[in-house]
C-alpha cells in the first residue's frame, strides 16, 4: 500500500463527499427554512439526470444537456412546491413524508413511463475524460476533479447567497423565526417557492454531474435520498456549512472503508471472510457514523437552531 | 405497448377470474414489469408473447390462458401473486420470476403444490441441487454457468493475475466462486462491493495498484454501467471479462462505446446461426422496434418448451405425462439443439462474446466457446 | 357524543369487515382470500405497533421495519433449525430449533423488545427530524447486516418449510392462521386501547405533545417514551413472525426502509392516533395494490396519486374523514 495509494483514496473520498454535499445542500435548505421532509428529492436528482441525458444525446453535447437537467429540474421542484407542498407547510412531519412518499411512486413511474424501462446513456464530455497524472503513477480523471470544482463553487455561491444577498437574509430569517418574517412583509410563497425550486436545481444539478459517471436509471435517486438525509442530519439541519462538512465527513468513512477495511479484517482472518465482514462493515459504516454523531450531538454538527 | 394476444387474455382472465376454462391450459407469469430491473421481466415477458403470438394465441396448438402480474422485486410480492395464480385462478404453470430471492420465495411450496414452474431466468443452486424438484424447470442455466464459462475461457487465453469483484450478496459470491472453479489462475484481488454501490473510484485505484492482467466483474444493471464508464476513464489498460448480464442489449445503449471489445458470456447471441434464432430475432424485432436480449430468448424459449411439451400431451392433466414431455425438451431453441440434465437445468455451450459496433449500435458478436455441454456444479446434489 | 359514537361504529364495523370477507371467502372456497385477510391483518398489527410510539407518542420511527424483519428473523431461524434439526446455538447457552408457535412468538418479542431497548435507549436522546434520521439509520445497518451475512442466505433470505403449531390448532390450515392473526390484532388493539386509557397513556400523550411539562409535574419522559417504543416495537416484531410464517421465507427485504415507510403509510392513511387506524389503512392499500396492480403495470403511478389526494384532502386518513377529529376525554 503506497502513498500514493492513500493520496488517491483520500482525492476519491473528497470527491465523493463534494457529489454528497451538492445533493443535501438542497435538502437542507429546505429543510431549513421550510420544515419540509422531502422525500422526493431523489427523484428530482433523477429528473436532473434524465433530461440532461435525453438533450445531451439530442443534442450531442453535455453541457446543453446539464443546463436542460437543471431547468427540468428546477421545473418540476416549483411544480411540487405550488402543487403538493405548499399545502403542507402547516401540517405535521407524517403528512409530509406520506406526501412525498407518494410523490416517489408517482416520479419514477412516471419517468419510466415517459423515458422508457432501459437505462439511458449519459457519458462525460470527451474533453474531460482524460487522466491527469497523479505522483507516484496512475491518473486521477478529470472530470472528478470538475466536480470537485463544481462542489466547491456551489459551496461558495451558497455561502455568497445565503450571507450577502437579501434573498439569502430572508432565508435566514425564515429558518429562525418563519411567522415572523411573514409578519414582516416578505411574500413567503414566493420565497418558498423560490427556496424549494433553487433546492430541486441542487438536486438536478448533482443528478446530471453523478449521472455521466454513473448511471441513469429509474429509481437511481432513492438511495441518493438517504445518503443526503444522513449528511444532512450529520452536519445539522438548515446549515450549509454542516451539509459540507458532513459530506466530506460521509465521503471519508465510505470511501476509506471501501479501500481499507478488509485489510483490516485481512490481519486476523482468512481472506474471503475478511473481505466478506469487510464489505459489511464498510455498508454499515456511515449509518455507524450518523449514530456515533447523534448519539454525541443529538442536534447534529451545526445545527442552526442551537 | 402493443396490444397483442396476451392482453386480450388478460383481459379476459380479469373479467372472469373464477371460471374454470375446460380446455384452457393455464399459465401464470409472475415478472418484474415496474421500477428498476424492470427492462428484464419486460423482455422474459416480450419474449413469451412473441412465442405465443406465433402459434396463433396458443401454445403447441393448445388453448392457453396467460396471466401476467406485477411483482416489482418484491419477494412477498411475488408470493402473494403465486398465492392468487395457484389458489384461485388454478394455473397450470407458472413462469417468468427474474429474481433468485424471489424464485427461493415462490417455487418451492408452488411446486409441492403440484404447479409446474418454469424459469426463464433465475437459476439458484439451491433449486439445481438440494431443493430440486420434479416439477421444477430452467430453461436458461444455472446462475453460476456464465461464469464458469469465463473462468474457463480466461484461463484458456493464458491470463494468469485476474481481478474479480462482485456485489456483496448470494449471486455476487457464487459469481466468483463459479468463476474461480474453472480459472486456473492467480488472484490479483477478489472485492465484495456493497450492492446497489455506483461510485468505483477506491476499487479502481485499487485495482491499478494490483496491475492485473486481466479484470472479471458481474455487477448487473447499473452497477454494472456505472463501473464500465468509470472504468474506461480510469486509465486501466487490463481488458475486461463479464458475463452477459452487464453486456446486454438494454445495458450496451447506456454504457456506450467503454464497453468495445468486452468479453462476455452467454448462453445466446443474436448472431447464432439456426434457423429459429433467426426467426426470432427478426421477428422480435418486427414486432417490438428494438433487438432481443438473453432475457428475451429465454422468455421464448420457455413459451416454446411448453408448447413442445403440449403438443405431446394435449393438455396438463395428466402431470406425469406432461412431466416426460417437459423433460424431453423436443423442441428447436434459439440456442440450437437443447437438452435437460438429471436435474431439469440444461446442458449447453456458452459462448464467449465480444462487444462490436454494427453501424450504429452497440451489439455482441460470438468470438469463441467458453464451456461446452456444460451441466452444472449442483447437479449431483439433485435427489429426485 | 356524536363523533365517537360515530368512530366506534366505524371501528366496529371495520373490524367486522375484516372478519367475515375471509370467512365468506372460506365458505365458498376460495382460499386465497382467506390468505389475504391474514396479510391484512398481519400488516395491520405491525401498523397498530407503530401506532403506539407514532400516533400516540408522537415518536415518528422510520426504522421500524427493524423490529418487523427481526421479529421475522427470530421467528425464522428457529423453525429453520427445527426443520434441520440442528440446533442455533451451542455456546453459551444451548438453543434449539422450535416449532411451537409460543415458542416462535416469544422469540420474536423478545428480541425485536431488546435491540428496541438499545436502539431507543440511544434514539430518543434526539428528537424531531433527527429522532426520524437515527432510527432510520439503526434498521438500514442492520438491513446491511442481514444482507451481507451468509449464514441465514444473506440477501436470498430463507425458505420455511414448516408452519408451526400449539394447544392443538394447526397453522398450516389457512382459516385457523388466519383467525390466529385476527385474534392477534385484536388483542393489540385491546393493549393500545388500555395502555392509552391509562396512567401511563396520560403520560404518553403528556410527553408527546409537551415533554418540559410533564418533567414539571414530576414524570421523566425518557422512560415513558422508551417503555412505549420497546412496546411498540415488540408488536410489530410479532407481526414479523406471523408474516414469515404467512410467507413461508424470511428476508432481509422485510428490513428495508420502503418497508418501513409502507408501516408508516398503513398509519397515516387509517388515521395517525386512531385505536383502528392501521386497520382501516392496511385494508385500503392493501386492496389498492392488488386491484390496480391486476390492472395496469404502471400501478405505483396511480397508487401514488391516490395516496398524495388522501393526504392533501382527507386529513386525519380515513378514520378522521368519516368520524372526524378524535376526541380526547
Amino acid at each position: 500500500m503506497s502513498a500514493a495509494f492513500i493520496f488517491e483514496q483520500l482525492l476519491n473520498s473528497l470527491q465523493l463527499g463534494v457529489m454528497l454535499f451538492v445533493m443535501a445542500a438542497g435538502l437542507t435548505l429546505v429543510f431549513g427554512v421550510m420544515g419540509l421532509i422531502n422525500l422526493a428529492h431523489g427523484s428530482l436528482y433523477m429528473v436532473g439526470a434524465f433530461f440532461c441525458a435525453w438533450v445531451a444525446g439530442v443534442s450531442g453535447s453535455f453541457w446543453i444537456g446539464l443546463l436542460a437537467g437543471l431547468a427540468a429540474a428546477a421545473a418540476a421542484g416549483a411544480l411540487v412546491e405550488m402543487l403538493v407542498m405548499r399545502r403542507l407547510y402547516d401540517r405535521d412531519h407524517l403528512d409530509q413524508v406520506l406526501a412525498t412518499f407518494s410523490l416517489i411512486l408517482i416520479f419514477n413511474e412516471g419517468t419510466r413511463w415517459i423515458f422508457g424501462a432501459q437505462p439511458l446513456y449519459l457519458d462525460i464530455p470527451a474533453a474531460l475524460a482524460t487522466s491527469v497524472p497523479l505522483p507516484g503513477g496512475g491518473g486521477y480523471p478529470i472530470y472528478r476533479l470538475v466536480i470537485i470544482a463544481f462542489g466547491v463553487v456551489t459551496a461558495f455561491a451558497l455561502y455568497l447567497l445565503i450571507s450577502r444577498t437579501k434573498l439569502g437574509m430572508q432565508i435566514r430569517a425564515g429558518e429562525s423565526d418563519r411567522e415572523m418574517i411573514g409578519a414582516l412583509g416578505v411574500d413567503i410563497s414566493t420565497l418558498y417557492t423560490l427556496v424549494f425550486a433553487l433546492g430541486a436545481l441542487l438536486a438536478g444539478l448533482a443528478g446530471a454531474l453523478v449521472g455521466a459517471l454513473q448511471s441513469v436509471e429509474v429509481g437511481m435517486g432513492e438511495p441518493v435520498l438517504i445518503l443526503a438525509f444522513v449528511v444532512v442530519v450529520i452536519g445539522g439541519i438548515g446549515s450549509i456549512k454542516g451539509a459540507l462538512i458532513g459530506a466530506i465527513l460521509v465521503g471519508l468513512v465510505d470511501t476509506l472503508g471501501r479501500a481499507f477495511l478488509h485489510q483490516l479484517f485481512a490481519l486476523a482472518l482468512p481472506p474471503a471472510e475478511a473481505n466478506g465482514y469487510g464489505a459489511a462493515l464498510s455498508s454499515m459504516s456511515i449509518y455507524l457514523l450518523m449514530a456515533v454523531v447523534l448519539a454525541w450531538r443529538p442536534k447534529g454538527l451545526f445545527p442552526v437552531n442551537a | 405497448m402493443k396490444k397483442n394476444l396476451i392482453g386480450l387474455a388478460v383481459a379476459a382472465s380479469m373479467a372472469m377470474p373464477a371460471f374454470a376454462q375446460a380446455e384452457n391450459v393455464k399459465i401464470g407469469m409472475i415478472t418484474t414489469l415496474s421500477g428498476g430491473g424492470s427492462g428484464l421481466g419486460i423482455d422474459i415477458r416480450d419474449g413469451f408473447a412473441l412465442a405465443v403470438k406465433q402459434g396463433g394465441g396458443k401454445l403447441g396448438g393448445q388453448d392457453i390462458e396467460v396471466m401476467i402480474e406485477d411483482d416489482a422485486r418484491k419477494p412477498d410480492k411475488a408470493k402473494q401473486i403465486a398465492d392468487k395464480f395457484i389458489q384461485r385462478d388454478k394455473v397450470d404453470i407458472l413462469t417468468g420470476i427474474v429474481w433468485s430471492n424471489l424464485a427461493l420465495a415462490v417455487v418451492p411450496s408452488a411446486v409441492k403444490s403440484g404447479v409446474f414452474y418454469i424459469s426463464p431466468n433465475a437459476g439458484p443452486s439451491q433449486l439445481a441441487g438440494k431443493l430440486c424438484d420434479e416439477n421444477y424447470f430452467n430453461v436458461a442455466w444455472q446462475n453460476d454457468n456464465l461464469h464458469e464459462a469465463m473462468g474457463e475461457y480466461v484461463s484458456s487465453q493464458g491470463l494468469k493475475n485476474a481481478y474479480i469483484l462482485a456485489p456483496n450478496y448470494p449471486a455476487g459470491k457464487d459469481a466468483l466462486a463459479g468463476f474461480k472453479r474453472f480459472y486456473k489462475g492467480e488472484l490479483a484481488g477478489e472485492t465484495f462491493t456493497k450492492l446497489g454501490q455506483k461510485d468505483y473510484a477506491a476499487e479502481l485505484a485499487a485495482i491499478r495498484e494490483a496491475k492485473p492482467d486481466s479484470i472479471f466483474f458481474f455487477l448487473p444493471g447499473g452497477m454494472g454501467i456505472a463501473f464500465m464508464k468509470q472504468l474506461a476513464q480510469s486509465g486501466i489498460e487490463a481488458p475486461v471479462f463479464g458475463p452477459a448480464f452487464s453486456f446486454d442489449q438494454g445495458i450496451l445503449g447506456a454504457v456506450g462505446d467503454a464497453a468495445l471489445g468486452v468479453k462476455n458470456t452467454s448462453q445466446w447471441s443474436k448472431d447464432l446461426d439456426n434457423a429459429a434464432n433467426k426467426v426470432f430475432v427478426a421477428d422480435f424485432q418486427k414486432e417490438y422496434g428494438r433487438l432481443p436480449s438473453l432475457y428475451a430468448s429465454q422468455g421464448y424459449d420457455a413459451a416454446r418448451l411448453i408448447a413442445s411439451a403440449l403438443a405431446t400431451t394435449g393438455g396438463v392433466k395428466d402431470a406425469a405425462a406432461f412431466r416426460k414431455a417437459l423433460k424431453a425438451a423436443d423442441f428447436e431453441s434459439v440456442r440450437g439443439a437443447f437438452k435437460f440434465g438429471p436435474n431439469h437445468h440444461p446442458i449447453q455451450d456458452i459462448y464467449v462474446r465480444e462487444v462490436v459496433k454494427e453501424g450504429d449500435v452497440l451489439t455482441n458478436r460470438i468470438v469463441g466457446v467458453g464451456l461446452k455441454n456444460h451441466s452444472d456444479a449442483y447437479a449431483s446434489e439433485c435427489v429426485m | 357524543m356524536p363523533e365517537m359514537r360515530r368512530e366506534t361504529l366505524f371501528n366496529a364495523a371495520l373490524a367486522l369487515l375484516l372478519l367475515a370477507l375471509p370467512l365468506g371467502a372460506w365458505l365458498l372456497g376460495e382460499s386465497y382470500y382467506v390468505s389475504l385477510g391474514a396479510r391484512v391483518a398481519i400488516l395491520a398489527l405491525a401498523g397498530v405497533g407503530l401506532n403506539l410510539a407514532l400516533g400516540f407518542g408522537g415518536m415518528v420511527s422510520f426504522g421500524h421495519a427493524a423490529f418487523f424483519g427481526l421479529g421475522g428473523y427470530a421467528a425464522g431461524v428457529l423453525s429453520h433449525h427445527a426443520f434441520e434439526g440442528s440446533a442455533v446455538l451451542n455456546w453459551p447457552v444451548m438453543l434449539e430449533g422450535s416449532d411451537s408457535t409460543l415458542v416462535l412468538w416469544a422469540a420474536a418479542l423478545f428480541l425485536s423488545g431488546v435491540v428496541a431497548a438499545a436502539i431507543g435507549a440511544i434514539s430518543l436522546r434526539t428528537s424531531g427530524v433527527y429522532f426520524i434520521m437515527i432510527t432510520l439509520a439503526f434498521a438500514q445497518m442492520i438491513f446491511y447486516m442481514a444482507v451481507s451475512l451468509p449464514t441465514y442466505g444473506g440477501e436470498d433470505g430463507l425458505p420455511l418449510y414448516l408452519r408451526s403449531g400449539f394447544a392443538g390448532l394447526d397453522l398450516s390450515d389457512e382459516l385457523v392462521f388466519f383467525l390466529v392473526c385476527y385474534g392477534l390484532l385484536l388483542l393489540a388493539i385491546l393493549l393500545s386501547f388500555r395502555l392509552v386509557g391509562s396512567r401511563f397513556g396520560a403520560a404518553l400523550e403528556c410527553a408527546r405533545q409537551n415533554e418540559t411539562r410533564l418533567g414539571a409535574v414530576g414524570i421523566a419522559p425518557y422512560p415513558v417514551k422508551l417503555t412505549a417504543f420497546v412496546l411498540s416495537a415488540m408488536i410489530t416484531g410479532l407481526a414479523g413472525a406471523l408474516f414469515v410464517e404467512l410467507n413461508g421465507f424470511v428476508s432481509p427485504a422485510m428490513l428495508s426502509w420502503q418497508v418501513s415507510g409502507e408501516i408508516m403509510i398503513f398509519v397515516i392513511l387509517g388515521g395517525v392516533g386512531r385505536l383502528y387506524g392501521p386497520i382501516a389503512g392496511a385494508i385500503l392499500f392493501i386492496v389498492l395494490e392488488t386491484v390496480i396492480g391486476g390492472y395496469t403495470e404502471r400501478w405505483q403511478l396511480f397508487l401514488g396519486v391516490i395516496l398524495l389526494m388522501v393526504v392533501l384532502f382527507a386529513r386525519g386518513g380515513v378514520i378522521g374523514l368519516v368520524a372526524g377529529k378524535a376526541r380526547h376525554d
